[in-house]
């Protein structure tokens, strides 16, 4: 970014009205619009109309991807050259074909010597090869469904492919997630955000919850958490060891979402003990009864993807910000996100120009925060995120 | 001489000598990077460089945002026009006031260009068709091979989950298997893949298989592909021919997956020259310095998600890609596939185990942030070369010798089935070449040459490399059209001169000579140092200048000549200087963390590798 056209001079030192170069914080909304887009993998049919409520279990799309293909080596089976399959096959590309059914037959030494070779699936004749000799059968076609995900009203739809939901609701970003889409009730399980998500606060009422955490959640809550049946798990933090071991393998790429391991997790904060901020607390306590639709798929990569929990109610929205826009300001509230304050709140207090030696002898654009405790604390830009008021 | 179009978008021609001013973008997946070059003093030189966000996902939907943003800049810091007054393309040629002569781009936005190859023999042709992707640029998510050791009920099910951007299919000397080939072309066409990017169009194929089976191919795969055949990648068993293949690749790049990215339709249209995938710009790039040098080499590119590794040995040029070895989005893969041990092997002071896997979690989920402490930069650079190491025993694998060649022997030897070593020794290579983030941002240019020495561990005599400024990728694509131009700005603004690594290969004992180096120095100064094993020593000699070196390794270690036998080289100067390195080769370090933590501060100390007064308060 550009900043120095922005920049004007404060005591005789440079400093940017407004700072672009940070990373852009995450969504804790009380109340907002949330779209949701449900599209189908391949084109297929759209149940549903515009103005159409829908529920969140309401099947918007359908379509059928078709069977998964078995490659059967006829010719080899049945003892003939590739080139002499078609004319023992009992079935012609197109038919029908049912599990165990004959497809090919070889009869000689007036019918004293029988061979065949039946279908090892139900399904279509979809090829027959003279090069190969083989005979590729189809299984018939799988349907799949979309639904809609969360409650709400249909404003589009978008032909053969699905439909866009909209929902007034609350929305909170989480940080990172493992775990897909769920669905369940809010359930404040610790007393604080400080406090730690343990074993012995769940129980076989928590069935199909979505539970809050504190700070942390332990490797023993996560276990129970799975054993019981909650639908989800909400945590300012977790230790990547008992992560690890609660998914059986390290995390690698951060490209989650697929995995079955009982519950779905949103971590709010990051990795480590790390108190769940304030405002996210306070919304999800607020919430607390409501169904929420969460769902824990991350991406970092290539269009960022973050984890998130919509909480549907009907109460009017907050004086919105600018959502893409929106830099960064003298008292603006920020998050350090690394060492040597990592998970420190403060708000800027000036975003000077120049660029600043940092203990790593790296020179960076900084910017000075005044932490919770009065400090006054300069780190790199790079290292605050925004918290969205 | 280019077709170029003009500010009404009507073709011109102007000659190379007559341009003046060039602009080259690279779209990554993250940021957009516009690089601005013009003639100075009759010489082409970088001016000016501007970034901005990639604009190729939601809420955008439209690259030439992004390259417009990062254009602005460079109009806002040059004060030179370039876009036209509406912003809708960039003016070409340059009229005397606005514009520029040449305007080309490499991509890596949206993921890249993500292939699935396939072949017959897992070991022959299946092999040389990931080459051929490889080092067309792009990233390959699997490789089918009748052999590979999976059911077809697998294979089918893999392709079928696998949202590729083309396939390339090979199988078959010329005149050799047809049926088994035809088979593996029915698995492919059964498992009917879809392509990642947009609906309703047919997947690019590249068949560069036994030429016999063309029309067979065509009859099989046409209705369903969008067939391309090219010439054979193994028209016969010991001759490997990945250039029709290579080709084809960046043509459907162009044609069918850069068609379906969001704005690169628009993006096309500015440029005449083909866009190129980032990583086979870099090659290119990498591949000037071989050709220019006449030397062989072997360059790096780290990235925030991916490690590129280049090699040019005796003119064969071969790439390969760890797609999740990287320092931001893979970072944590890093710590997963070498573990947290080996990471920690590289710090001289202690941290707990729990407490570097979480601070490399978080640096996973909010990649832009950088190191502000010491130790934290340590802690980088350590999983720095676990990712260097890695990638380096990645492309050992893939750049090997042909393997199945007909021997003179014995009937039983024709065919060689053995796994065969790598032909990368590092004793043969004469450069290394590093780019990418942390290289670049290393707040000392020492530590990046110490990186990549720990890394890749040189032997004999290596000059090191890295660039200024991230533009390996602009250049390499201006190579293909301007190659002068591009080598000037190569020369002069982009490699940097590190310096120069001599380190003999072998193992001693701690304290005991190792070897003697004798350098003459440009002003006819001697410098003569005996080095013994574990002892490492940096000197001074300016970039673009040379010395005389003559080493005299000790009778357990080899400078390239045999053990114990004197070599004579010229060893260039650089930002750096020169290393001379007597930690042994292969690189040992103490088991015990103590010792361990000791010599690694007593290097550190040596050459100057941090800040002493910080770096004894930590360790």
């Amino acid at each position: 970014m550009c900043e120095l056209s922005e920049a004007e001079t404060k005591g005789g030192e440079k400093v940017s009205k407004e700072a672009y170069a940070y990373t852009p914080g995450l969504k804790v909304k009380r109340a907002m619009t949330v779209r949701k887009t449900r599209r189908l993998p391949i084109p297929g049919e759209v149940l549903v109309e515009v103005d159409d409520n829908v529920d969140h279990d309401t099947i918007v799309a359908r379509t059928q991807i078709s069977g998964d293909p078995e490659i059967v080596k006829a010719a080899m089976l049945i003892g003939l050259e590739p080139e002499d399959l078609p004319r023992y096959m009992t079935k012609k590309v197109g038919d029908k074909v049912a599990k165990d059914e004959v497809m090919t037959a070889y009869n000689s030494l007036f019918g004293l010597i029988k061979r065949r070779v039946t279908s090892p699936t139900d399904g279509t004749i979809e090829s027959i090869s003279s090069i190969t000799g083989q005979v590729i059968v189809r299984g018939f076609p799988v349907p799949v469904d979309v639904d809609s995900y969360i409650p709400g009203k249909v404003v589009e739809i978008l032909p053969r492919e699905g439909a866009i939901i909209e929902t007034n609701a609350a929305f909170i970003q989480g940080i990172f997630g493992i775990g897909g889409e769920v669905h369940g009730e809010i359930k404040i399980a610790v007393g604080s955000s400080d406090d730690e998500l343990t074993e012995d606060r769940i129980g076989p009422g928590d069935k199909r919850k979505v539970l809050v955490g504190g700070s942390l959640v332990t490797l023993g809550a996560l276990k129970k958490g799975a054993e019981v049946g909650v639908s989800c798990i909400v945590v300012g933090g977790v230790r990547h060891n008992d992560l690890t071991k609660f998914m059986g393998e390290a995390i690698g790429v951060a490209i989650t979402g697929q995995e079955e391991v009982g519950l779905t997790l949103i971590v709010t904060e990051g990795f480590g003990k790390m108190r769940m901020s304030q405002r996210t607390f306070d919304l999800l306590n607020r919430y607390g009864g409501y169904m929420a639709c969460v769902n824990g798929a991350t991406q970092i990569r290539a269009g960022v993807l973050r984890p998130e929990i919509i909480i549907p109610h009907e109460e009017a929205h907050e004086a919105a910000g600018e959502e893409l826009g929106g830099g960064m300001t003298p008292g603006t509230p920020v998050r350090i996100i690394r060492q040597p304050y990592f998970g420190a709140i403060g708000r800027v207090v000036s975003l000077p120009v120049e660029l600043v030696k940092a203990e790593s002898e790296s020179y960076v654009r900084i910017l000075e925060v005044e932490l919770e405790n009065g400090m006054v604390a300069t780190v790199p830009r790079a290292n605050v995120e925004i918290i969205e008021e | 001489m280019h077709h170029l179009r003009n500010r009404r978008g009507l073709t011109t021609l102007k000659p190379n000598e007559e341009m003046q001013y060039i602009l080259a973008t690279d779209v990554g997946s993250t940021t957009t990077k516009a690089r601005f070059f013009h003639i100075m003093d009759k010489e082409w030189r970088f001016y000016v460089a501007g970034e901005s966000p990639t604009t190729v996902e939601a809420p955008y939907e439209d690259v030439t945002l992004g390259v417009r943003n990062a254009v602005r800049e460079v109009e806002e810091l040059t004060g030179h026009q370039i876009l036209s007054d509406d912003g809708s393309h960039i003016v070409i040629p340059y009229d005397g006031a606005v514009g520029v002569d040449l305007y080309c781009t490499t991509s890596s936005a949206g993921g890249g260009l993500q292939m699935m190859v396939a072949g017959l023999i897992k070991m022959l042709t299946a092999e040389s068709a990931n080459r051929a992707a490889l080092g067309a640029g792009a990233i390959v998510m699997d490789t089918i091979a009748r052999d590979d050791g999976r059911q077809p009920y697998q294979k089918i099910r893999r392709i079928r989950n696998l949202r590729p951007d083309m396939i390339l299919l090979a199988g078959g000397t010329d005149g050799g298997a047809t049926a088994h080939v035809v088979e593996v072309a029915e698995l492919i066409k059964a498992a009917e893949p879809r392509p990642r990017l947009g609906v309703g169009y047919r997947l690019p194929l590249v068949y560069a298989g036994n030429k016999n089976l063309g029309a067979e191919m065509e009859k099989l795969l046409s209705n369903d592909f969008a067939l391309t055949l090219v010439e054979n990648i193994r028209p016969v068993l010991d001759v490997e021919n990945t250039e029709p293949a290579r080709r084809a690749i960046h043509e459907l790049f162009m044609e069918h997956v850069m068609s379906h990215a969001p704005g690169y339709n628009k993006l096309m249209k500015w440029t005449e020259v083909p866009i190129m995938p980032t990583p086979a710009g870099e090659g290119m790039a990498m591949q000037l310095i071989a050709s220019t040098y006449k030397l062989n080499v072997i360059g790096v590119g780290l990235g925030g998600a991916t490690t590129n590794i280049y090699s040019i040995v005796d003119g064969r040029f071969v790439r390969s890609v760890s797609a999740n070895l990287g320092m931001s989005y893979s970072v944590t893969n890093v710590m997963k596939e070498a573990g947290i041990p080996n990471i920690m092997r590289w710090l001289p002071f202690k941290l707990d185990e729990e407490e570097i896997a979480s601070s490399l979690m978080n640096k996973m989920i909010r990649p832009t942030t950088i190191p502000q402490t010491l130790e934290d930069l340590i802690v980088e650079h350590s999983v720095a070369r676990e990712a260097l190491r890695l990638g380096l025993n990645h492309h050992k694998t893939i750049a090997t010798r042909l393997k199945g060649i007909r021997r003179e022997k014995t009937l039983s030897d024709m065919f060689l089935q053995a796994i065969e070593d790598s032909y990368i020794k590092m004793m043969v290579m004469d450069i290394i070449a590093g780019t990418g983030g942390l290289l670049s941002h290393a707040p000392r240019r020492i530590q990046s040459m110490f990186i990549l020495t720990d890394a890749f561990q040189p032997e004999g005599v290596t000059k090191m490399f890295q660039d200024s400024v991230f533009m390996m990728p602009h250049l390499g694509v201006l190579s293909t059209v301007y190659r002068d131009a591009a080598w000037n700005i190569f020369d002069k603004d982009c490699l940097i001169r590190l310096g120069t690594v001599i380190a003999p290969a072998g193992v001693g004992t701690l304290g005991e000579r190792a070897m003697s180096v004798e350098l003459e120095m440009p002003d006819g100064q001697r410098i003569k140092e005996d080095m013994n094993f574990g002892e490492i020593k940096l000197l001074q000699l300016p970039e673009r200048q040379e010395a005389k070196a003559t080493i005299t390794p000790h009778r357990e270690f080899d400078m390239g000549a045999g053990p114990g036998h004197k070599v004579e080289k010229q060893a260039s100067g650089g930002v750096a200087g020169i290393l001379l390195d007597a930690r042994g080769r292969p690189l040992q370090l103490p088991a015990d963390d103590a010792q361990r933590s000791e010599l690694l501060a007593k290097w550190f100390t040596a050459i100057d590798l941090y800040p002493v007064d910080k770096l004894k308060e930590i360790v």
